[in-house]
């Protein structure tokens, strides 16, 4: 699949944002005043900046509103409902804790609920695909869930859940990654499947149906740069994960080392939405030979 | 809405010969002609040095090895299957993509896509395409502005493709009415599915190309064999020695 900027920005933006609205909301910590502003802006800021981000790839955003409305069937609508009604629910915590209004905590328990609830919605759009294999399983959630929970808690400085975070993210990176190669595989679908000619024999393409690539070979078959994937796995793993872990064991914590810690988990946390994209591979290649 | 309809009460599609296609690509000029005209389908820098476009249908070509025998060359057909468990309908968060409970058709409600390409995504076959200067998502209608309309002469009321194929090659009904003619082809013809294991339910079907006829002995075979007499045959045998 084509690595759109926009979406990879959406969804670690929006992912860690919303991880640190969770626990802003849970009331970990509970700043007060200009500090908290501070975090509630963070927070806002990474949320609502990544849920424009996404909007850029849209060929009519100025109809995203529409998006609302079919919330029963399609998760990416639901992921719009749950991202708008989270960043309410919120809102009357947040002035709460920078006007020191003493509003009951139990919103903001609502609203970190609401704001987890939105990650999973996000994760579903790409896991509910069987047309991409690599993305159609349990590793998706996890994946996107431990994002927003270890990069929620490194910005909100949060050591315990960061800890916790950063290893059920390891353990997510490295399952997707080992499920994902076989998957094509195991869906079973060849150019054989697709075009149903494997009752006669061994099918090969003989012609391809176009000269130039089309809107369907842009945005789904990706080849360029595979060659780096050892690195950049090494990368995602090492960035978002265990360079964490182990720089909370080792370095002295402060709002600083929290705020670098954070940058090295969003480096990696870049790096494997990247791959996520890249890697994945659609089943309309079969059609065309490639993958 | 982009949950599915429970029931439709017919179900309208194409059967594909793949035996009789020969890959002329008319179908894919004929689509492209009818749609553009009637509600857009448009190109990028089409006379320059970097064109692309939108097409609805596509025309690929592969070569299929049997277990024995010679290799054949099988052209193929892509476009919108009218799947009865359309997974492009259900991922559209606005609604523009449905599915209708009249004919079964799978349409784009275009005043209502935000040209998100989820669509696209879901669909295993590759049946749409992002218009490039209107940026929403386009599909096979089945011409729905050719059978629906009366004022056309009655062997006109059918999809572009089908009308245009000169080869008979593609066939339009109800695949809901197991006595329709299409129904029938299938039933006769082992018309199949494409990709049963994505869970779609495809409308559209395909027809295997029939078994080839195998000549087991070249017709000029026994010329082959003739010996030469005479003084062909005295250098014939003064030939092999020295070989």
């Amino acid at each position: 699949m084509h690595p759109a900027p926009s979406v990879i920005l959406f969804t670690t933006f929006s992912g860690m944002g919303l991880g640190l609205l969770a626990f802003l909301g849970a009331g970990f910590p509970t700043p007060q005043g200009l500090t908290a502003f501070l975090h509630w802006g963070l927070a806002y800021g990474l949320t609502v900046g990544g849920l424009l981000a996404s909007t850029f790839h849209l060929g009519h955003p100025e109809r995203a509103w529409r998006a609302f409305s079919q919330w029963r069937s399609s998760w990416l609508s639901r992921e719009g409902v749950a991202a708008v009604a989270t960043l309410l629910i919120l809102a009357p915590m947040a002035l709460s804790d920078i006007f020191g209004l003493g509003l009951p905590r139990v919103i903001g328990w609502l609203g970190a609920l609401g704001a987890f609830a939105t990650v999973g919605t996000t994760s579903m759009i790409y896991a509910q695909l069987k047309t991409v294999p690599r993305w159609n399983n349990w590793t998706v959630p996890a994946l996107f869930l431990s994002y927003a929970l270890t990069g929620g808690a490194l910005l909100a400085g949060q050591s315990t859940p960061a800890l916790a975070g950063a290893l059920a993210l390891a353990f997510a990176v490295i399952f997707h990654f080992q499920k994902g190669d076989l998957a094509l595989h195991m869906a079973g679908e060849t150019t054989g499947t697709a075009t149903g000619l494997d009752r006669i024999g061994a099918v090969k393409v003989f012609e391809q149906p176009h000269t130039q690539p089309n809107y369907l070979m842009r945005e789904m078959i990706f080849h360029v740069a595979r060659k780096h994937v050892p690195v950049l796995r090494l990368i995602a793993l090492g960035g978002s994960s265990i360079l964490p872990w182990m720089a909370l064991f080792l370095v002295p914590l402060s709002p600083l080392t929290f705020a670098v810690i954070a940058v090295i988990h969003l480096t990696g946390a870049i790096a494997q939405r990247w791959l996520f994209f890249a890697e994945a591979e659609h089943v309309v290649g079969l059609y065309y030979g490639e993958r | 809405m982009t949950s599915l309809p429970t029931h439709v009460e017919k179900q309208l599609g194409l059967v594909i010969d793949l035996d009789t296609c020969v890959g002329c690509q008319a179908c894919v000029t004929a689509c492209k002609g009818w749609n553009d005209h009637s509600h857009g389908l448009s190109d990028a820098d089409p006379y320059g040095a970097d064109p692309s476009g939108a097409f609805l249908n596509r025309v690929h070509s592969y070569s299929v090895q049997p277990a024995e025998g010679a290799a054949q060359t099988i052209n193929f057909p892509r476009s919108c299957l009218h799947c009865a468990d359309a997974p492009c309908v259900t991922v559209c968060p606005t609604g523009a993509s449905f599915k209708r409970s009249e004919d079964g058709i799978v349409l784009v409600n275009e005043a209502a896509c935000i040209g998100c390409g989820l669509c696209a995504w879901a669909c295993p076959y590759g049946a749409r395409e992002l218009d490039p200067t209107e940026k929403v998502m386009k599909k096979c209608t089945l011409c729905v502005d050719r059978i629906t309309d009366t004022s056309l002469p009655e062997e006109d009321q059918i999809p572009a493709c089908v009308r245009t194929c000169p080869t008979g090659a593609r066939h339009f009904g109800d695949l809901s009415d197991p006595e329709s003619k299409v129904s029938c082809l299938v039933e006769a013809r082992g018309g199949y599915d494409l990709m049963p294991g994505m869970g779609t339910k495809p409308s559209n079907k395909y027809l295997p190309p029939r078994k080839k006829d195998r000549l087991e002995t070249s017709p000029l075979a026994p010329l082959l064999d003739i010996q030469a007499t005479g003084f062909a045959g005295w250098l014939d045998k003064m030939l092999g020695k020295l070989s």
